[in-house]
């Protein structure tokens, strides 16, 4: 049946990307490589590339602004390398780049050629005269499998993921019969990046052996945690290597259509994930015979509406078809009888993503990285206290400690580590003593957390254990489907408990009651959803219970965070006569002075929003937080009548 | 002003009926509709709902179960400058909650609400992923990063400026 090599035709595919790129980068002019991705849009990534494609007219210079996908590193958005091969320097990464720095590198560095020593980060190969970004720690510490080629390569142009030898590993993989594949896959040890970490060799070998008509591939980007995007990211930054990875399983379990399940509320990665898909098309790397193979297979893209419950498998599947997302009993499981009854894989965007690197380079090459249980990378978005959030890839195994501190750089403003919550609402709330944990699937579920989708955030002394459970618990009671008894009402209970402790009206049998109720869920509930829900609540009770008893006992919130137990005050020390900027800043006008000229703060009209602490100038600092709020001192205002 | 209330939603129901020529009659159209709907006018209005159900062969209260699951449905339409306050994980930890109490406090209206002269919107959302901002809001399509609650009263009070200033310059038009 086979009528060319996939190889041939591959090869025939690639020179003609390589002519067409040629044909574009036929002088060597200056490039711009901007990311452009939602996230570098939202930090104003727009307004600089029309500042430098102004400044670049305006002054007549042959230079081009190539847009690229997200590298991860999002205090430093708008990141900005500048390619300048006549200055002498090598491509150099620029962080934080407004539209003003725009206008002015354009100026100076591609004008001039002097590249603004203060406002590089680092060079992007090394060299001798810029440090090399590879010498910090936030680069070199991280091991890139997933997002190798994200913010490297324009997502909106094939050809330069097919010349950095993308869907190569596709014409290797059509050449390869379908159970070397499967085999290659399962030698590799890949487990699935959804959270639950199911080995996926096994999975598409369930897949491969079901009866029972066409088989569907469905890839799952409903990425619903409320602080990971790494999905997103990948689809926006790199949506060939998903596709490639979903044409190889495709030929692997013998599957025709193919399904990418994006949130709407990712519109971008939507429009780029569908333009990729025209794109492979269009070349001939997706539809019927596939680089000349016997490979038919095409990807359609599904827009899921938004509901965590919809990244469970058999809810996902319902709401494809039609009807509420509501998973159902399992088995029959998916690869049985999935998406109408047919058999369905279902597989994460990272566990696709990873698929490609595994064919070209071979298992044995993935299973030297990360740890024995859990081979490869895991991607994870740190958020909250640090002093370098973004996306980070770390081989598994890594751990907390050197992800926290030597690569995200840290806690800010010297203070204390307290804690770090890993899984976002699936996953638990770890201490200090679990900072050198190895991060993989095994050590985190036996911690009591969970890889799950990847979302981390990472707690200062200033923070509140009760109060991030609490948010955890209100976005699944918010998000549960309702189906289970358990579900439905247990996460309720527990949120009145947990809103209830935040105020200071928590009592010893409510933390009992917690426990309690915690297992009655976990164990009462169908879907990973409701199984997982108390987990924050659970971990934090377990490792952070003093946290929980000064709440209860002495309605105190240790971490000054939770509104109902702290209160403001002005120190009447450091507090400066005359100085009015509390004043103007407070919404509500709680703030009024006293006889002596100072600051004094009603605590009947305050709503504690903290803005005055942060305006206070520092040579004063005079707002102070206290908790318990009944210590706050008494200042009597004067002016009211 | 209620007359053209409904004549507004006629035009709209029909137009809506019109395209649903492209989708199939099958269950697995749903959600793509109600998608489009929301695409063309930004929220389900109520009638378009029995015109769905109509096309698809099913009760509409099947189709207002459906488009009431999920959270990307919205069942009022806007306001002219739809606020969206981010409370994703990032956001919340550095008091994202703050900032939405601070809007509902301005504008006098609640989350999921629209100001009575149609003006603004308040909405919450889940993570638009510029955590190193946060706390974040979207005011349209502007994403405002480092929100502080003294911040809130300024974008208000620009946007108000903004219209006065508009209305001023096409009263002067209309003068000269």
């Amino acid at each position: 049946m086979r009528v060319k090599n996939p190889k041939a035709v591959f090869q025939e595919i690639h020179d003609a990307a390589a002519g067409r790129r040629a044909s574009v980068e036929k002088q060597a002019v200056p490039t711009v490589h901007l990311g452009m991705a939602t996230c570098g849009i939202a930090a104003g990534a727009l307004e600089t590339k029309k500042a430098f494609e102004e400044a670049i007219l305006e002054r007549g210079i042959a230079a081009v602004v190539h847009p690229v996908g997200c590298n991860g590193h999002c205090y430093a958005e708008p990141v900005v390398v500048i390619d300048h091969p006549d200055s002498g320097f090598s491509p150099i990464l620029y962080p934080n780049v407004s539209p003003g720095k725009a206008k002015m590198l354009v100026k100076l560095f591609l004008e001039e050629g002097d590249p603004r020593f203060e406002h590089i980060l680092g060079a992007t190969v090394e060299n001798e005269m810029i440090p090399w970004v590879m010498e910090f720690s936030r680069f070199s510490k991280e091991t890139r499998i997933v997002t190798r080629l994200c913010g490297q390569i324009d997502p909106e142009s094939i050809d330069e993921y097919i010349l950095k030898d993308g869907y190569a590993s596709l014409a290797r993989a059509l050449e390869m019969e379908p159970a070397d594949i499967r085999q290659e896959i399962k030698a590799s040890g890949l487990r699935g990046r959804g959270g639950a970490g199911f080995p996926t060799g096994e999975k598409w070998e369930l897949a491969a052996q079901a009866d029972g008509g066409d088989k569907i591939l469905i890839c799952n980007a409903d990425e619903g945690d409320p602080g990971a995007y790494m999905d997103r990211t990948i689809l926006e930054s790199n949506p060939h290597q998903v596709i490639e990875g979903m044409a190889i399983c495709a030929r692997a379990v013998g599957a025709e259509k193919g399904i990418v399940y994006v949130r709407a509320e990712y519109p971008l990665a939507v429009d780029i994930v569908g333009k990729a898909i025209c794109q492979a098309r269009e070349t001939g790397l997706l539809g019927d015979c596939i680089l000349g193979s016997a490979l038919h297979f095409d990807i359609e893209v599904f827009q899921g509406s938004g509901a965590f419950v919809c990244g469970e498998e058999t809810a996902l599947i319902q709401s494809i078809e039609g009807a509420r997302g509501m998973p159902v009993y399992r088995p029959p499981f998916p690869v049985e009888s999935g998406l109408y009854g047919l058999p369905t894989v279902i597989n994460n965007v990272k566990t696709l993503t990873t698929v490609p690197p595994i064919i070209e380079k071979g298992a044995e090459w993935f299973r030297g990285i990360g740890t024995p249980g859990s081979p490869g990378t895991t991607v994870f978005s740190v958020v909250g206290e640090v002093v370098h959030p973004g996306l980070v890839e770390i081989s598994m195994g890594v751990t907390l400690r050197t992800l926290i501190f030597d690569i995200c750089g840290g806690i800010p403003n010297q203070k204390k580590f307290k804690a770090v919550q890993i899984g976002g609402p699936s996953g638990g709330c770890l201490p200090e003593e679990f900072l050198d944990t190895p991060i993989d699937f095994d050590s985190l579920n036996e911690a009591g957390a969970m890889m799950g989708s990847g979302g981390m955030v990472v707690m200062d002394e200033d923070s509140c254990v009760v109060d991030v459970s609490r948010y955890f618990l209100d976005f699944t009671q918010n998000e549960s489907c309702g189906k289970c008894t358990f579900c439905r009402i247990g996460t309720r209970h527990l949120l009145d408990i947990l809103s209830r402790i935040t105020k200071g009206e928590g009592s010893r049998e409510d933390l009992s009651c917690l426990k309690d109720l915690s297992r009655a869920v976990s164990e009462g509930s169908l879907c990973g959803l409701g199984r997982t829900a108390p987990n924050p609540v659970m971990t934090s009770l377990k490792y952070f219970e003093d946290e929980y008893l000064a709440h209860v006992d002495h309605k105190k919130c240790p971490g000054t965070t939770c509104r109902d137990l702290t209160a403001f005050y002005i120190d009447l020390e450091t507090c400066a006569r005359g100085c009015d900027v509390c004043v103007g800043c407070c919404p509500v006008d709680a703030i009024f002075t006293t006889r002596t000229r100072k600051k004094g703060i009603d605590q009947q009209l305050c709503v504690k929003c903290g803005e005055c602490k942060v305006v206070c100038p520092p040579e004063y600092d005079a707002v102070r937080r206290i908790s318990p709020a009944e210590g706050v001192p008494v200042v009597e205002r004067l002016d009211k009548e | 002003m209620d007359q053209n209330d409904n004549i507004d939603e006629t035009k709209m129901l029909r137009d809506i009926e019109g395209r649903l020529g492209v989708f199939g009659r099958e269950r697995g159209s749903l959600i793509p509709i109600l998608q489009m709907i929301q695409e063309k006018y930004q929220y389900l209005p109520k009638g378009a709902l029995e015109i769905v159900g109509r096309h698809l062969e099913i009760p509409s209260a099947e189709v207002f179960g459906v488009a009431t699951f999920y959270n990307q449905f919205r069942f009022h339409p806007p306001g002219r400058h739809p606020i969206k306050v981010c409370l994703g994980t990032a956001c919340h930890v550095r008091g994202g909650d703050i900032i939405l109490e601070n809007f509902e406090r301005k504008l006098e209206i609640k989350e999921g609400e629209t100001t009575p002269d149609q003006e603004f919107s308040i909405e919450k959302v889940a993570c638009i992923g510029c955590c190193a901002l946060a706390p974040v809001a979207l005011v349209g399509e502007t994403v405002h990063g480092g929100m502080a609650p003294s911040k809130v009263e300024g974008l208000v009070l620009r946007i108000e400026v903004e219209k006065e200033m508009r209305q001023r310059a096409g009263k002067k038009e209309q003068d000269g």
